[in-house]
């Protein structure tokens, strides 16, 4: 059996996050969304009690989803379910390991827990996704043993300019450690705040060692295949697949309504593979009948932002 | 010797990065026409049920049928559920080049994932096994060569052209798994 902090583990760890490449993990707020995610070719799920949309339109405090619905969801369907924690909150965490979710996402998108810390995930057999808006940010989450890195974004708008913005930076600090030398990473190291182990092993290897994901503001086909020939290797989707209005879901039990969400997940899944065939990607966006309304993120309001949360 | 890799998702990068280390020229199919180029296949990781969403459009799955019949094809985890003849967990559609059954998901969800060592037919002595939401071989026909074993699972199979694990050997840095089917292409020709 695998040990759950050595390489063993690592290895289990990222190598889950291996075969969802390529794909579209969406977010789920019930049983039947996940129904049509899954139908439509998702890769995976993100059970939520509500999509970023909903908690940016709601407010409130955001909380890990309760186990039961998470549960619920997990049940209806076979792909790997994901689920979120509060940043810092290890003890939702230590529930979601118990209920047996496949990734846990320490997302940004929830109320954080903690300032000033973010999760030991080596602490956990659970594999975990975080957020970062560059290079400093990702290394710093891997050191604390994330799997996966995804970009942040801005979650619930439906403005795809952060997502850009962020892997943009991600990918270009990368290529700039592979030209420079050994001794100006250590510069690198202290300016960005990251390990330099860890700047070592980019500048080497010219990417990430973990797989290196998009999320954050991603709702059309056209957006999707953007982050993708960007550099990003499998996308989120948040509140694009689901939402009609600001905090109001497309009604599944409404079939025309219904026929819009499945259109739009197929499409995105679509896209997603496709990304750099401009064909199939005029195909994809044809068989969209709406998308969702959004709010552009440059109207936000710096404390009205997601993006900044966690360090 | 031209060797096609299912890129429609899933971890198809890691095989074409071991295939081309064991020298062979590698082909990312995502369009079925794309398989008329190629000598052999190979169906990585990944989720069976997103693949089957796009083979189950324009005639890629029937293309694909005709390709396994014809020529050989290896898959892992993912792809061994798609070349098996029955699936469960639940039952889908598959190609069915393979006279196995298979359970998805069988040994649990991500936390059971494990890496194991197992005997094999291959010389070279035991081999290392990547197992993440891995799949169970619960029958293999008479027809079928059980060429590694993890605990009393059969985790590695052939038969004719084909070849299934239910592990990723493209996770491991052993290559003797690719290498063995690099020869079975070359055999084929």
């Amino acid at each position: 059996m695998s040990d759950t902090n050595g390489s063993g583990g690592l290895r289990l760890k990222t190598g889950l996050a291996e075969m969802l490449k390529g794909g579209v993990i969406m977010d789920v707020t019930d049983a039947a969304q996940a129904t049509v995610a899954e139908k439509a070719g998702a890769t995976s799920v993100m059970a939520l009690e509500r999509v970023p949309a909903q908690i940016r339109a709601e407010g409130g405090v955001a909380r890990m989803a309760s186990p039961r619905r998470i549960r619920e969801i997990m049940a209806a369907v076979s792909i790997p379910v994901m689920a979120k924690v509060r940043i810092g909150h290890f003890a939702e965490a230590q529930i979601l390991e118990a209920l047996g979710v496949d990734y846990v996402d320490e997302s940004e998108v929830l109320t954080p827990a903690d300032e000033e810390h973010h999760v030991d995930k080596h602490a956990f057999k659970v594999p975990f996704v975080c957020g970062a808006r560059n290079l400093g940010e990702a290394l710093r989450r891997i050191a604390e043993g994330a799997a996966m890195i995804r970009t942040k974004g801005e979650a619930g708008t439906g403005d795809v300019v952060h997502a850009v913005k962020h892997i943009r930076q991600i990918v270009h600090e990368m290529k700039l450690l592979t030209i420079l030398r050994e001794d100006e990473l250590m510069a690198k190291a202290k300016e960005w705040g990251a390990p330099f182990e860890l700047v070592r092993l980019v500048a080497r290897d010219g990417k990430l060692p973990v797989p290196n994901f998009s999320a954050g503001g991603i709702a059309t086909p056209a957006d999707a295949a953007l982050v993708m020939q960007l550099g990003a290797e499998a996308v989120f989707v948040g509140s694009g697949i689901f939402m009609k209005d600001k905090a109001t879901p497309l009604d599944l039990a409404n079939p025309q309504e219904r026929d819009e969400a499945e259109r739009r997940a197929r499409a995105i899944v679509k896209a997603t593979t496709h990304f750099d065939d401009p064909k199939i990607l005029l195909e994809a966006s044809e068989e969209l009948t709406g998308t969702m309304k959004g709010v552009s993120v440059a109207t936000l309001a710096p404390e009205q932002m997601l993006q900044t949360r966690g360090w | 010797m031209k060797i096609g890799v299912l890129a429609i998702q899933g971890d198809f990068d890691a095989h074409r990065r071991r295939l081309e280390q064991l020298g062979a020229e590698v082909v990312l199919v995502k369009k079925p026409e794309q398989l008329d180029a190629v000598d052999g296949l190979i169906i990585p990781g990944g989720e069976s049920t997103t693949f089957l969403k796009f083979l189950e459009k324009g005639g890629f799955l029937e293309k694909l049928r005709e390709f396994v019949r014809a020529k050989p094809a290896f898959g892992t985890c993912a792809g061994a559920i798609l070349l098996a003849s029955q699936v469960e967990d639940p039952p889908q559609t598959s190609l069915a080049a393979l006279d196995i059954s298979v359970r998805r998901n069988a040994y649990g969800r991500q936390l059971e994932s494990f890496i194991g060592e197992g005997e094999t037919q291959l010389p070279g002595g035991p081999l290392e096994m990547v197992f993440i939401r891995a799949p169970r071989i619960e029958r293999v026909g008479a027809a079928v060569e059980v060429l590694a074993r993890e605990k009393n699972d059969p985790v590695l199979v052939r038969q004719g052209k084909i070849m299934a694990a239910t592990f990723h050997p493209e996770l491991s840095e052993d290559t003797r798994v690719h290498a063995e089917f690099l020869k079975l292409v070359r055999n084929g020709q």
